[in-house]
């Protein structure tokens, strides 16, 4: 009998040590090459992905865009939201074997708030110090109260690296980074793949189910496609709205999308430098009409292939910060025309610049050939990107086409834009009452207060219109049936807890 | 030889000195900011100041080519804006994979250039030549990107016989790695064979007009000895040249095939490094891919020499 138990262990734990040999990997098409794969200095969306399934961070978000626990266990706001004090995760270890407590997050923010070369150091500008206030508490001491450090938090700035590894490389910390996520680097190979794998002391173990992941940037849409079909990729990401229906109609394929946090808008120039003395630029009636000129329905359904959602807010209306009080405007030319016409105008010129990429310049034709109905003269400016950028800054636009990926906070889709003195604000569009408004939300505590003011806010910006916003897009995603548990996220990263491939 | 390799090699410089004030130049004239380019979505200006200080970009142009220029005559060809990494560096890791892939095409465009073009010149005016020059003319017409994606469509997609895009290294796994690089190389191969197909059929239709091959035919030669061992040898030196000159473009990367097939080569490096204007990049692959052609030249001039005696002494 003890014999044959014996056996029986012995075949049981052959079989499992069996199944890890037969290694399981994810492959992942990516629209294109990441930037440095350090957290403190990256900045590219891809590089975002990688990050997802490298390395934790202090606090993730859900599918609602929620704040939730994840190298933090729980977090307290203080002294009217000026200090933030968490708890971090007990027994976590990064990949190299050190333990992540309190000063290697400490380590961290500091890291990224002092190292030249960080990128993150406004979004944690409003930190004053941070201190480990026990072995797994950590105090954040703010300048001036800011409910939103939560939210930076919860993406690059808050992912915590290995202090060892980070003190050792510096600024070259990306040709071998370390962090605490549930899988770890193994190799890059620049412009063609970057390969992770299982990372075996993950505080989440049990919900790591495969053993390998390689991102493959492949920028063409079409090959990417092309790869999916023939069994090359597992997932693609970001593929575009013309292949939704083909992925679609293929039975070994799934299509998924969400909506992301974004926003597509014109921007209006109205007080940067001379070309915003023009008629469009001072009188917000011309604005109003254009934007009621345009079906954003339509153009979701032309341009997208009815993926995107047409909207007229810095958010989607799925987001709980949307005010419904304005809804997305139905097209009328009849009250474009009338206010065309009570600002003195039967026909303006318009110049409108965009990025010229196949689907601006369509999105764009459509805008273009709706508004004219109600006298709207647009001469389009297909202009190549880095050429718009820096046209866009320097005021040398009258119009122009711009896209924001979008934050988890609804103040990152906002602030930043809309404040007198903030720095994506290319239309120089300044309102005192506006400011008053979003600096009060930032320092709220309380979401229904913060809510009121930024539906305060969204009033006057819905009237004034310095950017008419058009709508969001999705991100757009071919799934290999073999990939099981993985559904896409508001924030368009690729999450890979409980995801199994067949 | 040797002095006269020296000489040409001498000769050079002023033209490398020349190539590198245009391309400085036309850099600079490139409207766009890279520093706006790289800072990504948030422009923080912290960010923007480090950028300009760390890359010398608020220094007087000319002090930027004179550092430019200084770092290339001690082997340093900058630092790329965007990955940080060393320009000679990121060329290093591209090179072998745009040599892997030049030298594959290369290979199928004269397999199939020499042979039709020979084929042609021999049945000049009847089927076979009016096949060949079909050919010839749908390799020059057929854009790389149609046949690259209805290449993949057929052979990855349906068939299932090659992988669809990526690359592997040779050293890694060289299966493989001649198994990526097929498609792409054939691609790029159709139109160097056409030009070499047509090269070939006029070079031969010289020879094969002069005196000394009817000679060669009265005496009574095989066909085969007349046309490989009398003509071809001889209608070789201006298919030496092009093919050359033809490599010496493959080397400078290809952009539309690279794309398509995802390979990390020169040309997708140069096409990322001028949209996100990372200047550094840009004048390290221009020098480079000039100081490619020029030893290409060379190297055709050399062979020449080797391939025709007359030409020998005078060197």
């Amino acid at each position: 009998m003890s014999r044959l138990s014996t056996l029986t262990a012995a075949l049981l734990a052959g079989a499992f040590m069996a199944f890890p040999a037969m290694s399981s990997e994810l492959r992942i098409g990516i629209n294109d090459d990441a930037d440095v794969l350090d957290p403190a200095q990256s900045r590219s969306f891809v590089g975002r992905i990688v990050y997802t399934a490298m390395c934790d961070k202090l606090v993730d978000i859900d599918q609602d865009m929620k704040i939730v626990p994840q190298l933090a266990t729980e977090w307290e706001w203080s002294e009217g939201a000026k200090v933030l004090t968490m708890k971090i995760r007990e027994g976590v270890k990064f990949h190299d074997g050190e333990d992540l407590d309190a000063a290697a997050v400490v380590a961290t923010i500091e890291r990224n708030m002092t190292m030249p070369e960080s990128r993150r150091k406004s979004e944690l500008s409003s930190v004053e110090k941070v201190e480990a206030t026990g072995p797994l508490e950590v105090k954040f001491t703010l300048k001036s109260p800011d409910v939103t450090l939560l939210a930076q938090l919860s993406d690059r700035a808050g992912m915590i690296v290995a202090p060892k590894a980070a003190k050792e490389l510096g600024a070259n910390f990306g040709s071998k980074p370390v962090c605490a996520g549930p899988f770890k680097f193994v190799e890059r190979i620049q412009q063609d793949r970057i390969v992770l794998e299982k990372f075996a002391d993950y505080w989440d173990k049990d919900k790591v189910l495969v053993d390998k992941v390689t991102y493959l940037p492949i920028p063409d849409t079409t090959v990417k496609l092309a790869n999916l079909r023939s069994g090359d990729l597992d997932i693609a990401e970001r593929i575009a709205a013309s292949d939704a229906e083909s992925v679609k109609n293929d039975p070994s394929l799934t299509y998924a999308d969400v909506i992301g946090p974004g926003n597509m808008g014109v921007y209006v120039n109205i007080g940067n430098g001379p070309r915003a003395d023009n008629p469009l630029g001072k009188d917000k009636r011309l604005r109003q009409a254009f934007s009621l000129a345009i079906d954003r329905e339509a153009i979701s359904q032309i341009v997208f292939e009815g993926t995107a959602m047409a909207g007229n807010q810095p958010y989607p209306p799925t987001s709980p910060w949307y005010n419904k009080e304005i809804p997305v405007p139905a097209r009328d030319i009849e009250k474009a025309k009338q206010l065309m016409k009570e600002a003195g105008y039967e026909t303006l010129d318009v110049e409108l610049q965009h990025a010229n990429n196949t689907m601006q310049t369509q999105m764009m034709q459509v805008v273009q050939s709706m508004v004219a109905e109600a006298g709207f003269n647009v001469t389009l400016k297909a202009t190549e990107f880095a050429t718009l950028l820096s046209e866009q800054t320097a005021g040398n636009y009258q119009m122009s086409r711009s896209d924001w990926s979008g934050r988890v906070d609804p103040d990152g889709n906002i602030h930043q834009f809309m404040t007198c003195k903030a720095g994506l604000n290319d239309m120089k569009y300044c309102n005192p009452e506006v400011d008053k408004l979003l600096d009060e939300a930032r320092a709220s505590t309380d979401d229904k207060v913060r809510k009121e003011k930024y539906d305060a806010a969204s009033v006057i910006l819905d009237d004034e219109l310095p950017i008419i916003y058009l709508g969001h897009q999705p991100y757009a995603y071919g799934v290999s049936n073999k990939v099981e548990g993985w559904k896409p996220s508001p924030d368009g990263m690729i999450r890979l807890l409980g995801v199994s491939k067949k | 030889m040797p002095v006269y390799i020296g000489k040409r090699l001498l000769v050079a410089i002023p033209t490398l000195l020349i190539i590198s004030i245009f391309v400085f130049s036309l850099q600079k004239l490139l409207p766009g900011d890279p520093v706006l380019a790289m800072a990504g979505e948030d422009r923080d200006p912290a960010t923007i100041e480090m950028l300009r200080e760390k890359y010398h970009l608020n220094e007087p142009v000319v002090t930027q080519y004179v550092r430019w220029v200084g770092g290339i005559l001690v082997g340093d060809f900058g630092v790329s804006l965007r990955t940080n990494q060393p320009v000679l560096e990121l060329i290093g890791q591209k090179l072998p994979v745009t040599v892997q892939l030049a030298v594959m095409a290369m290979i199928f465009a004269l397999l199939i250039g020499i042979p039709t073009g020979i084929l042609a010149a021999v049945y000049k005016n009847r089927t076979l030549d009016y096949i060949s020059n079909l050919i010839a003319l749908s390799g020059l017409s057929v854009p790389n990107f149609w046949l690259g994606i209805m290449l993949i469509l057929l052979v990855s997609v349906n068939l299932g016989w090659l992988p669809a895009s990526g690359y592997e290294s040779i050293f890694v796994d060289p299966v493989r790695s001649i198994k990526t690089m097929i498609m792409p190389a054939f691609v790029l191969s159709t139109a160097l064979a056409a030009q070499l197909m047509r090269h070939t059929r006029s070079a031969m239709l010289g020879v094969l007009s002069s005196d000394y091959i009817r000679t060669a035919r009265a005496k009574g030669l095989s066909p085969r000895q007349v046309i490989l061992s009398h003509s071809f040898r001889n209608a070789l030196l201006p298919i030496v040249t092009l093919s050359a000159l033809l490599f010496g473009e493959l080397l400078a990367g290809a952009v539309l095939t690279e794309q398509i097939f995802t390979i990390p080569g020169f040309g997708k490096l140069t096409v990322d490094a001028v949209f996100t204007r990372d200047y550094a990049v840009v004048q390290g692959i221009v020098m480079c891919t000039a100081i490619g052609f020029i030893l290409m030249n060379l190297i055709a001039d050399v062979l020449y020499a080797l391939l025709n005696p007359r030409l020998r002494a005078s060197l």
